[in-house]
């Protein structure tokens, strides 16, 4: 079953996400599918994610699907040309795989093999429509399919991004070539998202926020100064760095922390409760820490 | 213009292991533009080679290096000389190296390392700006190139990647081409032409199978 019918209904979608290994032990990544995919209405699985070589999405989504959570596929157009992108949606298709969600994705330069050959065949709006004329029987050749697929198609967007006109102009394009759901880069600014969405309110798409959780003060800084769009207020640096603090005397001390994490969850509560009156749903970026979102969503009265 | 850069004299030197006399070529045009194979250039890498015991038996800079026609009627000019040669040093661009390799028959060595098609925007200061895709859109982006300047070669407007003081993820030396055509756009009241939908590039014209004659030649 795609994510279609929950995103016609009208619960508050949540989705997840898993980020396959570097090395074929899938151990944890199986794990974390089986601990979240039973409350989540989907989970994503990256696609080579920040350009660092590892396991693929598609034969991860493969995996996922066989305990029980929704997959959806990302697919970005760094890697692959037409040729190959129309093949793997085909074959993710076949395998089951019936959500997708198109980027372009990072550049290879950002990655762990920066002197590769960046394709970027197609665009992120390009492959939707290529993915979508997929579903309709026909290739980007007008080719003729023998059996057609009926992909869920998500796209993405940044709604810190600056100009923000632009970024919208370009989510319109979305829409228009075949977006059905929407997932957002990370949201800490509740009162900028709400500005964003109001500005969104004549597309009629169900935008799910991204809510990744903050590890540490130490990250918090990181994204601010490195990741484009993104932007930790104050307020919530500083109760990270707190309690990190605090966990690191409990440590000296011989006792038992925790406390980072539990200001981690509470934040994410907190995000999760501003943001439902606003979207449709939430996207969760655990990034690693998939064992905590079973309780950030009992908090956040979603599971 | 073809902007290039000089290959390392070691390199060079690998090159022409095993041969003694060597003739050498220039260009009058691009490399002279960006001193990687004008008069001054090949005067000193004739030198250079002398003093690393090469004998050169002569030099000339081809008017322009690319010129086929152009470049054997040089090299008959300078008959004795070429004659007198067992290889080809060619700075040049890949093309005028190549153009030499056909013009004659001696083996030829490129000593430059061909870099992009860009503009010159002060001595030695260069910007990449075309990507010779054969199919131009700069009318849908205020002559702002999205395929060469923008990282990702994006068509249908920006990545996420645009950081706040408006460069490119991929480096902060590089604008982001996205941001500048909207703002171009936005000066000249034309953000609408952006909204539409830009298709795939042909990327099946592939270079050598590219049309090798145009303008008053006819098309193949």
């Amino acid at each position: 079953m795609s994510l279609r019918p929950v995103l016609q209904s009208d619960k508050f979608i949540v989705t997840g996400e898993v980020g396959p290994p570097k090395g074929v032990d899938m151990t944890h990544v199986i794990e974390e599918a089986k601990l979240i995919g039973g409350i989540v209405d989907g989970v994503n699985v990256t696609d080579i994610q920040a350009a660092a070589m590892r396991v693929g999405s598609l034969a991860t989504c493969h995996l996922i699907k066989d305990v029980g959570a929704e997959p959806v596929l990302q697919m970005v157009t760094r890697d692959r040309n037409r040729l190959a992108l129309q093949s793997d949606l085909l074959s993710a298709w076949v395998l089951g795989i019936e959500n997708v969600l198109c980027l372009t994705g990072d550049h290879p330069t950002l990655g762990d093999h920066k002197t590769a050959k960046a394709v970027y065949d197609l665009d992120s709006v390009q492959l939707l429509k290529v993915a979508k004329g997929l579903n309709e029987g026909h290739d980007m050749m007008a080719a003729e399919l023998e059996g057609k697929p009926d992909f869920c198609l998500g796209a993405v967007v940044s709604p810190g991004a600056n100009p923000l006109e632009l970024q919208i102009m370009k989510l319109e394009k979305k829409v228009e070539a075949g977006a059905e759901f929407i997932q957002t880069q990370a949201v800490y600014d509740i009162a900028l998202f709400a500005e964003f969405m109001g500005k969104v309110s004549h597309l009629k798409v169900p935008i799910l926020a991204g809510v990744v959780l903050l590890k540490s003060a130490g990250m918090a800084k990181y994204m601010n100064a490195n990741v484009a769009g993104v932007t930790v207020p104050d307020e919530l640096i500083k109760r990270m760095a707190a309690a990190g603090a605090t966990d690191k005397a409990a440590k000296e001390a011989g006792q038992k922390g925790g406390n980072a994490v539990a200001t981690s969850i509470a934040i994410a509560v907190e995000l999760i409760n501003g943001l439902r009156p606003l979207c449709r749903g939430v996207h969760l970026m655990p990034l690693g820490w998939g064992h905590h979102v079973p309780k950030i969503l009992q908090e956040a009265g979603l599971a | 213009m073809t902007i290039s850069e000089p290959k390392p004299l070691e390199e060079i030197l690998e090159y022409l292991k095993g041969s003694d006399k060597v003739f050498i070529i220039g260009c009058s045009d691009c490399a002279s533009v960006v001193k990687t194979g004008g008069e001054p250039e090949v005067t000193q890498m004739a030198k250079t080679l002398q003093e690393h015991g090469k004998t050169v038996t002569g030099t000339m800079i081809g008017e322009p290096g690319c010129h086929l026609l152009g470049l054997k009627r040089q090299l008959r000019e300078n008959k004795e000389a070429y004659d007198a040669a067992e290889t080809i040093l060619v700075m040049s661009c890949g093309t005028g190296t190549q153009t030499a390799a056909t013009a004659q028959d001696k083996p030829v060595h490129g000593a430059n390392n061909t870099l992009y098609l860009g503009c010159v925007e002060r001595i030695g200061h260069f910007r990449e700006l075309c990507s010779a895709c054969g199919q131009c859109t700069l009318e849908y982006t205020a002559g702002i190139c999205s395929v060469t300047r923008c990282a990702k070669g994006l068509q249908n407007g920006p990545c996420g990647g645009t950081t706040a003081d408006g460069k490119c993820e991929v480096s902060p030396d590089r604008d982001c081409a996205w941001l500048l055509i909207y703002n171009a756009m936005k000066e000249r009241n034309a953000l609408d032409s952006l909204r539409s939908y830009r298709p795939p590039k042909d990327a099946q014209i592939h270079p050598g199978l590219r049309p090798q004659t145009t303008a008053e030649g006819e098309k193949k």
